[in-house]
């Protein structure tokens, strides 16, 4: 299956080279870049892909078939560029002489089904979360829950926990966070794009976990922020590292996008849950993009990051009408130089 | 004497006629013949290479967990530690309760139609029938989301807890908190899915029977239930099972509407109400993000272990129709 993609890709790299190549003999260049990866930026890709269409005239092609198969799709050369919601750690890029660099930030937010309780009324922290999750806090009544919500009196309901059944960054990134908050769920569960659940029902994308939480009374699940926000349902209040409780909103997602530490981590590789800024939201995640460092084909490669920069400078007011986060300008300088230095 | 010459050159005329028709007829039906064991090799020969592939691309997590992997109830892709039981036993579980719904029904539509109905209604019911199974399988996904699951939460589930929960020796099964999606709204889904290839089956095979026996049979006294319980279904039994198998085999590798409805937890459960996991609705959602080697393989593995299920689900009941014969004597 993946080589059958494969070799499609590579049949249309080829005719799209032979194009571009055609075509430059009258200085015209109309390039189709193709990208593969990441399902949660895809929204944001095609209506980028469809603005830089309008602008320039050169497409993109991009196929969201998760962050896994864009990971594997740009390892086998058969795509311009991968975007992953996971980054990749350094050395494994060096190994596959990949770069990489983020490209947008989104949020995960936690949504909850009780009788009573309105939007950004409840209010958890990391390890209450954690612990619902590995199924420790079964009752919405619980002690632990009830001294962060002083002011909520909420009844003795069995918690029904929802998490993803599908490998996806979504998963990853709030794995990542309850990771970092509870050591509990570090050494039980760990992270990845999927995890062993210690309790709670599964449903099939960000679609199915709202579906799942809308249909199932007391229960908790995660989902994106445009999913909360679309569909109406009951999102919490998070504390976060520096103790405030947030409200999930483009503003706390770009505060700790601005709060991460990104001058110490090498190719950008760093998960910015749990996010030191004052007003910072701790689920964050960023979308990274990969590419080659050493392009086989300059003037593909050029195209891509004609578009990269395009999408940096001028794409990420449309990022934030779809209710992703526009990346700070210091960090949009950091890629810029990166590039720079790193791609040849 | 003059005419036998002539009548016997006629003869020899007809004679290389004949050999010479028979020459390009024996040639035509060899290459017919040979077509046709081609056609009937070529399905062998995917199946065969299906499986192989999928032997193939799962020997890693084969040669890793070796037979455990068949029994060990644990799905841990961060530990990288796969076990196929909790699948294998959600893929038949949800078949067998779809089984126990389709059968009967399936049963009852295809009597209605071809013994009860009257005329002017059997077109309009059998063609809503084929219409049914076209439906493609991700509709019944997103109905039994958002319109049974929900009514089964509300109505049902309360009422199966307090009343089977209750039951002694089958009561484990039906006791649990009322989510709406689980084993039991899986296995009614998959049934509802089934009913229209069963029962078109069984419609078209009751057809069949010649009308000169189930007239004798009514004009010895027989009521409709004893012509078709001794007349109909003996002399249709295999084509009935043939159209029971067709169902069973969608119902054992649907994919899409199960992974709705299912709950696509890899826990172990006694109770049906409870959330589990099937073959393919885990590798529907796992493959995309499948993230390493081991993880990859233990997923297509459960792909060729799927093949297997089905493979010896219908081996059993091959068996049971072939002890069933013997016993009376076909």
């Amino acid at each position: 299956m993946k080589r059958l993609f494969g070799s499609r890709f590579r049949a249309l790299r080829s005719s799209a080279a032979l194009t571009a190549s055609l075509l430059l003999a009258q200085a015209v260049v109309a390039t189709e870049l193709t990208g593969a990866g990441s399902t949660f930026v895809y929204p944001l890709l095609s209506q980028w892909s469809s603005d830089y269409r309008d602008a320039t005239g050169n497409k993109i092609n991009y196929q969201s078939i998760g962050s896994g198969g864009g990971i594997a799709q740009i390892k086998a050369a058969t795509v311009d560029f991968g975007a992953t919601d996971k980054p990749l750690p350094p050395d494994e890029l060096a190994q596959f002489g990949l770069a990489q660099f983020p490209i947008v930030i989104g949020g995960v937010v936690p949504v909850v089904n009780i009788d009573g309780v309105a939007p950004g009324q409840l209010r958890l922290d990391g390890d209450t979360v954690a612990r619902i999750y590995l199924g420790q806090i079964t009752q919405w009544n619980d002690p632990a829950i009830a001294a962060l919500n002083p002011g909520l009196k909420l009844g003795a309901g069995a918690i029904s926990v929802v998490h993803r059944s599908d490998g996806s960054g979504t998963t990853f990134n709030f794995v990542n966070y309850l990771g970092k908050v509870s050591n509990d769920w570090h050494t039980k569960v760990g992270e990845g794009t999927s995890v062993q659940w210690p309790v709670g029902v599964g449903g099939k994308g960000n679609e199915g976990v709202a579906a799942y939480v809308k249909q199932i009374k007391n229960s908790i699940g995660y989902v994106e922020l445009e999913y909360a926000l679309k569909t109406g349902m009951s999102f919490t209040q998070l504390q976060n590292r520096a103790g405030n409780f947030v409200v999930p909103s483009l503003e706390s997602f770009e505060a700790a996008a601005a709060s991460a530490n990104w001058s110490v981590a090498k190719d950008f590789s760093l998960v910015i849950t749990d996010a030191p800024g004052a007003n910072a939201w701790p689920i964050t995640a960023s979308v990274f993009v990969i590419v080659y460092r050493q392009p086989k084909d300059p003037v593909r490669s050029k195209a891509a990051f004609d578009f990269f920069r395009w999408a940096l400078e001028k794409g990420q007011a449309r990022a934030k009408e779809l209710n992703y986060v526009a990346l700070p300008a210091p960090l949009v300088k950091s890629i810029e130089s990166y590039w720079a230095s790193e791609i040849k | 004497m003059s005419a036998l010459p002539s009548a016997a050159i006629g003869l020899t005329i007809d004679d290389a006629h004949i050999k010479a028709r028979s020459v390009v007829e024996t040639r035509q039906d060899a290459f017919f013949r040979a077509l046709l064991f081609a056609a009937a090799t070529l399905v062998l020969l995917i199946l065969g290479a299906a499986a192989a592939s999928m032997l193939w691309g799962g020997r890693l997590a084969f040669e890793t967990f070796g037979w455990k992997f068949i029994v060990n109830d644990e799905w841990d892709a961060v530990g990288h530690q796969f076990g196929a039981f909790v699948p294998i036993y959600g893929t038949l579980v949800s078949s067998a309760i779809a089984m126990v719904i389709a059968i009967p029904v399936s049963f009852g539509i295809a009597l209605f139609l071809t013994e009860i109905a009257p005329t002017w209604l059997r077109g309009p019911v059998g063609a809503a029938i084929e219409l049914l199974a076209g439906i493609p399988s991700i509709i019944y996904g997103m109905w039994g989301l958002f319109s049974f699951v929900p009514f089964m939460a509300a109505y049902v589930l309360p009422w199966v807890d307090l009343h089977l929960g209750a039951v002694p020796w089958i009561g484990p099964l039906f006791r649990g908190p009322p989510l709406g999606i689980g084993m039991l709204t899986a296995g009614i889904v998959l049934g509802i899915m089934v009913i229209p290839f069963i029962s078109s089956v069984m419609r078209d095979v009751f057809r069949t029977v010649p009308a000169s026996l189930k007239e004798s049979a009514y004009a010895l006294g027989s009521t409709t239930w004893e012509v078709v319980w001794n007349v109909v279904l003996p002399y249709t039994r295999s084509a009935v099972v043939g159209g029971i198998f067709l169902g069973l085999g969608r119902a054992l590798g649907e994919t899409m509407a199960v992974t709705f409805v299912l709950g696509n937890a890899h826990q172990l459960s006694e109770s049906l109400l409870m959330p589990g996991n099937s073959i393919a609705a885990t590798i529907a959602n796992e493959f995309t993000e499948a993230d390493s080697d081991i993880y990859l393989s233990a997923l297509i593995a459960l792909g060729f272990l799927l093949f297997v299920v089905t493979f010896i689900v219908l081996a059993i009941a091959r068996l049971m129709l072939y002890n069933l014969a013997r016993k009376e004597g076909h």
